[in-house]
């Protein structure tokens, strides 16, 4: 398929999600889609929003291609980089239509998500017991003080002798700082809790259990969240940084492997997808909050 | 010249409203110093008093004065260094036996403490389903039929965020009376009210005492309310805290708002009003010492 059509379907897409959100937003007020639509099309968040990434696109053009910028100029423009990108042909061999493209987006995508979700299962659990024990937190606190400034990537080559094999590091590297970012976010949720709670769940009679599962673990929760969506982005950043060194396969090894090969579309191909890719995962932990933090959520916005 | 002040007002105290029932509670001696850093604080010293079962006592006086410690001490959060505290003649709190808070004397708090991750429902059966006396269901329908009789039918789905201060702290007190407690401890809980909403408030409090009998601890600053809604009004000095002034409210009930223009309720404010000034004034002396 040619690559003006893709793009084309691709900014219908993007319209019609756009529409639609708005039409939620209409059906809410009562106000007619078509208004609404050319209300936001006006709007001037809506102008700069667009404004924001026309002129990141013109600076990008001016400075490798117009001016050609010396260092500059050996970069690929931003039009050179979409048609690539879209090619049912790429030059260099990663395109949409390409299965290595995918491949490189699924190895990814799964190691970030593993890593996730052991740092999930980990970290609020430990945060959790660091802000419930006194005991906990003072035997844990200063170890994990101590082990967090160190940098993922320092921990690649332990990580590498003690794993059997590559994947379990890069995936270990991930999750460290992962978990690191959850348990600090979930200790620091347990500490913004009112104490009035506590005390009147002690009036009514619960224990110490049942202080932990229904005020410590529910009132946490928004900074909980606010933990994850950090956490999945620090996933992400490190997952790369640990895919350069030690990978056959996802973005992050794909974008070295390009700079040594010098094609450099991929890499601005590359750098673009983890940009998709990080944005849907920050918003798909954003839209699990939400579902489990009505009462935040209507608190908010009314009923 | 303390235990002076003490007699004199026990002197002139006509014998307390007796209600049958329980909750009696006899406040002896007790003392309470806060010891952080070496910072010596005396927030109680020889306080006692005697709530009879069913009473309703209202204590008022200067912020900071210890009224909250003396709350915290009864409610079972904060241990005491001197002296005991006795509910139905069993001791509640010593110097050796730190209290623990139960559902024999829920407390109400002064910004509200309704779990707002829990919807109204939720938050009023919490006190029986987690005690394990009721079951669910149980406690689902005299949850709605305590809620009914105080006006609040079709919330019980709603997250506490989304109703007014007012309904809030009803809820509260809802939540609280459904363990049927023998005390209710209730620390300034219309305190950050509009003046509508607190009357309304005062309404519907008077209305479940009358209707329960329960012996209520009341904390306030708000002299009126305190005169309207008690049998009782204690006044506290300032740190040190002990009680100085016992003024005995012999208003009928039930209480009407005309009451609040009476003579018999100007004089007692006008003497409640002199006795909390002066220690309000060696409150703001105090405080002006300690900033120098």
């Amino acid at each position: 398929m040619n690559p003006y059509i893709v793009l084309g379907l691709l900014l219908m897409a993007v319209l019609a999600v756009g529409a639609w959100q708005q039409k939620k937003k209409a059906r809410l007020y009562e106000i007619s889609w078509g208004h609404q639509i050319r209300k936001t099309l006006t709007s001037r968040s809506f102008l700069l929003q667009m404004g924001g990434f026309v002129a990141f696109v013109v600076i990008w053009e001016l400075t490798v291609k117009v001016f050609a910028l010396p260092w500059f100029n050996r970069l690929p423009g931003p039009w050179e980089c979409l048609l690539e990108w879209l090619s049912p042909d790429p030059d260099f061999g990663i395109s949409i239509y390409t299965e290595d493209y995918y491949t490189h987006i699924i190895y990814s995508t799964y190691r970030a998500t593993t890593a996730f979700v052991l740092a999930t299962l980990l970290g609020v659990p430990m945060g959790l017991l660091m802000g419930w024990s006194r005991k906990f937190y003072d035997y844990s606190f200063p170890l994990v003080e101590l082990i967090r400034p160190i940098p993922p990537l320092a921990w690649v080559p332990l990580a590498i002798l003690i794993l059997p094999g590559d994947e379990p590091a890069v995936i270990f590297v991930t999750f460290l700082v992962a978990f690191f970012v959850t348990a600090l976010n979930t200790l620091l949720g347990v500490e913004s809790i009112d104490e009035s709670y506590f005390r009147a769940a002690r009036c009514l009679g619960a224990d110490k259990r049942r202080l932990l599962f229904d005020v410590v673990l529910p009132g946490a929760m928004p900074f909980i969240f606010t933990g994850l969506q950090i956490s999945m982005g620090a996933a992400w950043f490190s997952l790369v940084a640990g895919e350069m060194i030690a990978a056959q396969y996802g973005l992050g090894f794909l974008i070295w492997d390009s700079y040594s090969l010098i094609q450099y579309p991929v890499i601005v191909i590359g750098m673009a997808t983890l940009g998709v890719i990080g944005w849907i995962s920050s918003a798909a932990v954003r839209s699990v909050g939400r579902k489990l933090m009505a009462w935040r959520e209507r608190e908010l916005y009314g009923s | 010249m303390e235990q002076v002040d003490m007699n004199t007002a026990e002197a002139t105290t006509p014998p307390p409203v007796c209600r049958a029932g329980e909750g009696a509670m006899s406040i002896r001696k007790v003392g309470k110093i806060y010891d952080p850093e070496g910072v010596h604080v005396v927030a109680l010293k020889d306080c006692s008093l005697e709530i009879a079962a069913g009473e309703f006592v209202a204590i008022v006086g200067p912020s900071g004065c210890g009224k909250s410690t003396l709350l915290n001490t009864i409610a079972g959060f904060d241990g005491l260094t001197s002296g005991e505290i006795l509910l139905d003649g069993e001791p509640l709190a010593t110097v050796d036996k730190d209290p623990s808070p139960g559902p024999d004397r829920v407390v109400v708090f002064q910004h509200g403490a309704l779990f707002p991750w829990k919807t109204v429902l939720q938050n009023v059966t919490y006190g029986p389903v987690v005690q394990g006396v009721m079951s669910e269901e149980a406690a689902n329908e005299r949850a709605q039929e305590m809620l009914s009789r105080v006006g609040l039918n079709d919330i019980e789905t709603a997250y506490p965020g989304q109703l007014s201060s007012g309904m809030q702290r009803r809820v509260e007190i809802i939540r609280a009376l459904i363990n049927n407690p023998k005390v209710l401890l209730l620390d300034e809980p219309f305190r950050a009210m509009d003046t509508v909403t607190k009357s309304a408030s005062h309404q519907y409090l008077l209305e479940l005492y009358d209707a329960t009998g329960k012996t209520i601890f009341f904390i306030t600053h708000d002299l009126e309310e305190a005169i309207f809604l008690a049998d009782k009004v204690l006044v506290m000095t300032t740190r040190p805290g002990y009680i100085k002034k016992t003024l005995q409210v012999n208003l009928p009930r039930p209480r009407q708002y005309s009451m609040l223009a009476s003579e018999e309720f100007l004089a007692m404010k006008a003497q409640l009003v002199e006795a909390v000034h002066e220690e309000a004034v060696k409150a703001f002396e105090a405080g002006e010492r300690e900033m120098a």
